[in-house]
C-alpha cells in the first residue's frame, strides 16, 4: 500500500490535469448572438448595404471570438476544437442559404403563372412581351427525347454492363471499362457538338427531336452501365452456380435469374440516368433548336423542350417571359424530383430482395 | 505515477438496453488485473467505461462513479479527452494510423499535447518503443508505415503509441486475440514489465493468459441473453483459478460452460 | 455436344468458347455487340472533332491558341481559344477554391457533427440538389444572385481593389464577372463533391478514430489524425469530378456571363468566356464554318476534362490499392 501513500500528494495535480473551466453550454450560441448583433452594428454603422457582408462579418466576429474566449478559459487545444466545430457548423449554414433560396425562388417564382392552362397550352400566337402561353409543347419535346434516349441508351448500356459483368475478363473488356468512364466525362455540349457534326453536317438530316436524343443517350449510356454493372456485381455467384447447375443455358440464367435478382437497383439507376437527362440543356440548344408550336413528331422538324424553353425564356428578357421561365423551371424539378423519388421507392421496396440486408 | 481505481454502482447504457448493471470494484496500483467471461458479457463495455470511450458509441451512457485515486471521472467539470489522456487504451485489433510512419504513430499523442520539438520527440518515441519492446525492430524504419509491420508488432506500436503519452492507467482490450502465439507471448512478456509502472486492466477471452500476467481476475457473466452483465467475483488470481468462492465462476473455468 | 455444358458451364464465367447454343451464342453476341458500339461511338467523336477542327484551325487567320476574338464567321476568319481557356481556367478554379472547404465541412458536419437525425435528413436533401438541372440555377444564379452580388463587388472593389484582381474597371456595372459565375459554379458542384466526400467519411474505420480519441484527442484532432488523412484521396477524386462538372458547364455560364472578348485579370469585370457558353452563344448565328470552328474550340474542353477525369480515375484506383494493402 505504499503506492497509494506515495501517490497521494501528487492528486491536486491530477485534479488540475482532469478538470479546468469550461465555458457553459449556452457559449456558443451566445458568441453567435453577440456576433450577429456586433456585426449588424457594423453594417449599420458603415452604411453597408448588402445582408450578405452582414453575414460575413457577423461570420468572422464568430470565429474569432470562438477562440478568444475559448483559449483564454479552456486552453488553446479546446479552442482549436470549438472553432473547427462552428467552422463545420457555418459551412453547413453558408451552403443551406443559397441552396434554399435556389428552392424557395423557384418555388414561390414559378406558382406565379404555373396553371392548368400554363400546362396545357403552347406558345402558339402568344407575343413574346406578353402575358399567357404555356410549356405543353416542351412537356412534350422532353417526355419524347427523353423517352427515345431511354429507349436507346438503356438496352446499350444494360447488355454492355452484362458483358462487363458476366462474359468480360479480355482486353476488350478493360478497353470498354475504360472508355465508359472516359464517356462519364463528357461535358454535355461536347456530345451535342459531335451528334451536330456526324448527324447533321455530314449526314444532312435536319435539326429534330431524334437529334437531341441521340447526344442525350450518349449522355445516358455511361451512368447506366456504371449503376447496373455495381447491381450485377451484388448478385451472388453461388445462384448463378445453382441455376446453370440445373442446366439452364447461360443466356436463360441471365436473363431469368441475375437480371430478375437485381433489377430493382437496375431500374433505380435507370430513373437517376433519366433525371439527369431530362435537365440537359445544350445539346437541345445545338440539335432541336427550340419551337414555339407543338410538335408531335420527334423525328422531324424543331421541337422544343423544359430546359431549352426555361433558357428561351430568359433570353427573352421581359418580366412576363421571366414568369414563365420560373414557372418552367418549376415543372422541370418537380418532373426530376418524381423521378428520383420513383427511383429510389424502387430502390427501398426491392432491397430486401436482392441484397437481403 | 500509477493510480488506484475504485469503481462504485457503475451502470452503463446502450440506449435503453442495460448493457452492464452496478459493478463495484477497486483496481490496485501498479497491478494486472484480468477481466474474464462468456461473450457479450459486458467486460469490454466496462473497460471502456474507466477511460470515457463508453460514450463515444451513439447511445451510450453511463451512471454510477469511477475514482481515480480521489478524482470521479465522471464528476462535474472533468473533461472526457484529459481522462483519455490519463487512462491510456490498447484495442484488439491492432489499429495503427495507416496514413503515418511508426514514427509518426508514437508521436501521434504528443504532437496533439503540443509537442513540437524534435529532441523531445524523438527521446520520447525512442523510450517508448524500447518500453513496448519493439526499438530494436523498428529503429532502422522508424519513417516506413506503421501498416507494413507484422500484426504482433502493430500491436505492440499500439502499446507504444498509448504510453508515449505517459498515462496512470492502461487499458488492454483483448490485446492479443488478433494475434498469433508467439506474438502474443511478447506481449504477454511486455505486459509483466509495465505493471512496473502503469496500473493495468486487461479484457481476455483466453484464460490461460489471466492465469499468466494478472494479479487479480475478475469474473464478469450475464443472466441470460439480452440482460446485463454483472460482476460475479473479483480476487487474487490465483483463488480464482483454484479455489474461486462462486460456484459459476469455478464452472466457466473449468470449462463447463461458457 | 449436349454434355459439355455441365462440364464446362460452371467456370464458363468468361469463356466465350465455350458457348454452343444458337441462344447463347446471340446474347453473347449482343452484349459484346454493344460493347463494342460504344468503342465506336467514342472512335467516331474523337475522329469526328478531330476532323472538323483540322478544317477549321488551318483556316484561321488568327492564331488558334492565342487570339483573343471569336470571329469565325468574318472575312477572313478570325478566332482563338485564349480567352475562353483563361475564362474556363479561372472561373473554374474561383469554384473549387470556394465550395471545396465547404463540401469537406457540410460533409463532415453529416458524418461526424450533425446529431444523427438531422444528418440523415440532410444527407437526403444533398443528394436531391445533386439532381437540380443546370438550367434551374443557370436562371436563379441570373435573375437572383447577379442583382445581389452588386454590394459585394463593390466591397471588394473598394477595400481589395489594389490586389487588381478584385478591381473593377467600370464600378457599378452588373455583376454578370467570371468572379460571379464562379461563386454560382461553386453553388452547382458543393452536392456532387458533399456527397462523394460524405462516402469517403463514412468508410474511415472506427478502429482508427477510438485509436486517436484513446490518446485523448478533441473532435478536432480525431477528424486531422484519423479521417481526413485516410479520406484525402477520396476527396482530391472527388474535387476532380467537381472540376470535371464546372469545366464543362454551359447554361449557367451562358446565362450569368456577360461575355467579351477580353483577358482580363479583374475577375469582377463582366468579360471574358468559358468555352461550353461560347459554342452556346455562338451557335446560333454560325454558318458551316463558324460551327467547324466551334467544334475545334468542344475538342480543346473534351480534352481538358477527359485528362481532369482521367487524374481522378487514377487517384481512386491509387487509393484502391492502399486501402487493399491495410486490410
Amino acid at each position: 500500500m505504499s503506492a497509494v501513500t506515495q501517490d497521494a500528494p501528487t492528486s491536486p495535480q491530477l485534479h488540475a490535469v482532469l478538470t479546468h473551466r469550461r465555458l457553459p453550454r449556452w457559449a456558443p450560441f451566445g458568441i453567435a448572438v453577440g456576433a450577429v448583433a456586433l456585426g449588424a452594428a457594423i453594417g449599420l454603422g458603415a452604411g453597408l448595404t448588402s445582408h450578405v457582408q452582414w453575414g460575413l462579418i457577423a461570420l468572422v466576429l464568430f470565429v474569432i471570438g470562438t477562440y478568444a474566449i475559448t483559449a483564454r478559459v479552456e486552453g488553446r487545444r479546446q479552442a482549436r476544437d470549438r472553432v473547427a466545430t462552428s467552422l463545420v457548423w457555418a459551412c453547413f449554414v453558408v451552403a443551406v442559404i443559397p441552396l434554399y433560396s435556389l428552392v424557395e425562388t423557384t418555388i414561390a417564382d414559378g406558382l406565379k403563372v404555373l396553371n392548368t392552362d400554363f400546362l396545357t397550352h403552347s406558345m402558339g400566337g402568344i407575343i413574346p412581351t406578353e402575358a399567357g402561353g404555356g410549356v405543353y409543347h416542351a412537356i412534350i419535346g422532353t417526355l419524347e427525347q427523353v423517352g427515345l434516349a431511354s429507349v436507346i441508351a438503356v438496352p446499350i448500356g444494360m447488355l454492355t454492363a452484362i458483358y462487363l459483368v458476366e462474359y468480360g475478363r479480355g482486353k476488350l473488356a478493360q478497353v470498354v471499362t475504360f472508355f465508359v468512364d472516359v464517356m462519364t466525362g463528357i461535358p454535355s455540349i461536347v456530345s451535342g457538338l459531335f451528334i451536330l457534326s456526324f448527324w447533321i453536317i455530314i449526314l444532312g438530316f435536319g435539326y429534330s427531336g431524334f437529334a437531341g436524343s441521340l447526344a442525350l443517350a450518349i449522355l445516358m449510356v455511361p451512368v447506366v452501365v456504371r449503376s447496373t454493372e455495381e447491381m450485377l456485381k451484388l448478385v451472388p455467384n453461388e445462384l448463378r452456380e445453382s441455376a446453370l447447375a440445373l442446366g439452364v443455358p447461360k443466356w436463360r440464367t441471365i436473363l431469368r435469374v441475375v437480371l430478375p435478382t437485381s433489377i430493382g437497383g437496375i431500374l433505380t439507376g435507370v430513373m437517376l440516368a433519366v433525371a439527369r437527362i431530362a435537365g440537359e440543356t445544350a445539346p437541345v440548344l445545338l440539335l432541336v433548336f427550340g419551337n414555339q408550336l407543338i410538335n408531335n413528331n420527334p423525328f422531324s422538324g424543331a421541337q422544343s423542350s423544359l430546359p431549352f424553353y426555361v433558357f428561351e425564356q430568359y433570353s427573352l428578357g421581359n418580366q412576363y417571359a421571366y414568369d414563365r421561365a420560373w414557372a418552367a423551371a418549376l415543372v422541370l424539378i418537380a418532373f426530376v424530383m418524381i423521378l428520383n423519388l420513383v427511383a429510389r421507392g424502387i430502390a427501398r421496396w426491392k432491397a430486401p430482395k436482392t441484397t437481403g440486408r | 505515477m500509477a493510480k488506484r481505481i475504485d469503481v462504485s454502482g457503475l451502470t452503463a447504457y446502450y440506449g435503453n438496453h442495460k448493457a452492464i448493471d452496478d459493478i463495484s470494484m477497486t483496481v490496485e496500483p501498479r497491478s494486472v488485473t484480468a477481466f474474464i467471461g462468456p461473450s457479450g458479457c459486458g467486460k469490454s463495455t466496462f473497460l471502456r467505461t474507466l477511460n470515457r470511450m463508453h460514450e463515444v458509441t451513439p447511445g451510450g451512457r453511463v451512471e454510477g462513479k469511477v475514482m481515480l485515486d480521489d478524482e470521479n471521472l465522471y464528476g462535474a467539470g472533468v473533461d472526457p479527452v484529459a481522462v483519455r489522456r490519463t487512462v491510456g487504451m490498447v484495442f484488439q485489433r491492432p489499429n495503427p494510423f495507416p496514413t503515418m510512419s511508426i514514427y509518426d504513430n508514437v508521436a501521434a499523442g504528443l504532437r496533439l499535447n503540443g509537442t513540437k520539438k524534435k529532441r523531445d520527440l524523438d527521446a520520447v518515441v525512442e523510450k517508448s518503443l524500447r518500453g513496448a519492446n519493439l526499438w530494436n525492430e523498428v529503429k532502422d524504419r522508424l519513417n516506413k508505415p506503421g501498416a507494413g509491420l507484422s500484426g504482433g508488432q502493430q500491436q505492440r506500436l499500439c502499446i507504444a503509441r498509448a504510453i508515449a503519452v505517459e498515462p496512470q492507467v492502461l487499458l488492454m482490450d483483448e490485446p492479443c486475440s488478433a494475434l498469433d502465439p508467439i506474438s502474443t507471448l511478447a506481449i504477454e512478456d511486455l505486459i509483466g514489465e509495465l505493471k512496473e509502472q502503469f496500473t493495468i486492466v486487461i479484457v481476455t477471452h483466453n484464460m490461460q493468459q489471466a492465469a499468466r500476467v494478472s494479479d487479480r481476475t475478475a469474473f464478469f457473466n450475464l443472466a441470460h441473453v439480452g440482460e446485463s452483465g454483472r460482476l460475479i467475483e473479483i480476487d487474487d488470481t490465483e483463488r480464482i483459478f483454484s479455489n474461486p468462492s462462486v460456484q459459476a465462476t469455478e464452472d466457466y473455468i473449468s470449462g463447463r460452460f461458457g | 455436344m449436349d454434355a459439355t455444358p455441365t462440364a464446362t458451364l460452371p467456370p464458363a464465367k468468361g469463356q466465350p468458347r465455350a458457348v454452343t447454343r444458337p441462344g447463347d451464342r446471340i446474347f453473347f453476341g449482343l452484349t459484346r455487340g454493344s460493347g463494342i458500339l460504344l468503342l465506336l461511338v467514342m472512335a467516331a467523336i474523337a475522329a469526328f472533332l478531330t476532323f472538323r477542327t483540322f478544317s477549321a484551325v488551318s483556316q484561321d487567320h488568327g492564331n488558334f491558341l492565342t487570339t483573343f476574338e471569336w470571329n469565325a464567321d468574318a472575312t477572313p476568319p478570325v478566332f482563338g481559344i485564349a480567352v475562353l481557356a483563361y475564362g474556363t481556367i479561372v472561373s473554374s478554379i474561383i469554384a473549387m477554391v470556394i465550395a471545396v472547404p465547404v463540401a469537406i465541412g457540410i460533409a463532415l458536419f453529416i458524418s461526424h457533427y450533425a446529431p444523427r437525425r438531422l444528418a440523415g435528413a440532410l444527407a437526403y436533401v444533398v443528394d436531391l440538389l445533386a439532381a437540380v438541372p443546370s438550367i434551374v440555377y443557370g436562371l436563379w444564379g441570373a435573375l437572383y444572385l447577379v442583382p445581389r452580388m452588386q454590394g459585394l463587388t463593390a466591397w471588394l472593389n473598394e477595400y481589395l481593389g489594389w490586389t487588381v484582381v478584385f478591381k473593377q474597371s467600370n464600378p457599378g456595372t452588373a455583376a454578370r464577372s467570371l468572379f460571379t459565375v464562379g461563386i454560382l459554379l461553386a453553388i452547382m458542384i458543393l452536392p456532387i463533391i458533399t456527397n462523394v466526400s460524405r462516402e469517403v467519411f463514412r468508410q474511415v474505420p472506427k478502429a482508427h478514430e477510438e485509436a486517436a480519441l484513446a490518446l485523448g484527442a478533441t473532435r478536432w484532432e480525431v477528424v486531422r489524425t484519423a479521417v481526413l488523412p485516410f479520406a484525402r484521396s477520396g476527396i482530391i477524386s472527388a474535387s476532380m469530378l467537381g472540376l470535371g462538372r464546372a469545366l464543362g458547364e454551359t447554361m449557367a455560364v451562358a446565362t450569368v456571363l456577360s461575355s467579351s472578348p477580353v483577358l482580363t485579370a479583374h475577375i469582377l469585370d463582366p468579360a471574358g468566356g468559358t468555352f461550353a457558353q461560347n459554342i452556346a452563344s455562338h451557335f446560333g448565328e454560325a454558318t458551316n464554318f463558324g460551327r467547324d470552328a466551334l467544334i475545334a474550340s468542344g475538342l480543346v474542353l473534351f480534352v481538358i476534362t477527359l485528362l481532369v477525369n482521367g487524374a481522378a480515375r487514377l487517384i481512386i484506383a491509387r487509393r484502391k490499392e492502399y486501402s487493399g494493402a491495410n486490410a
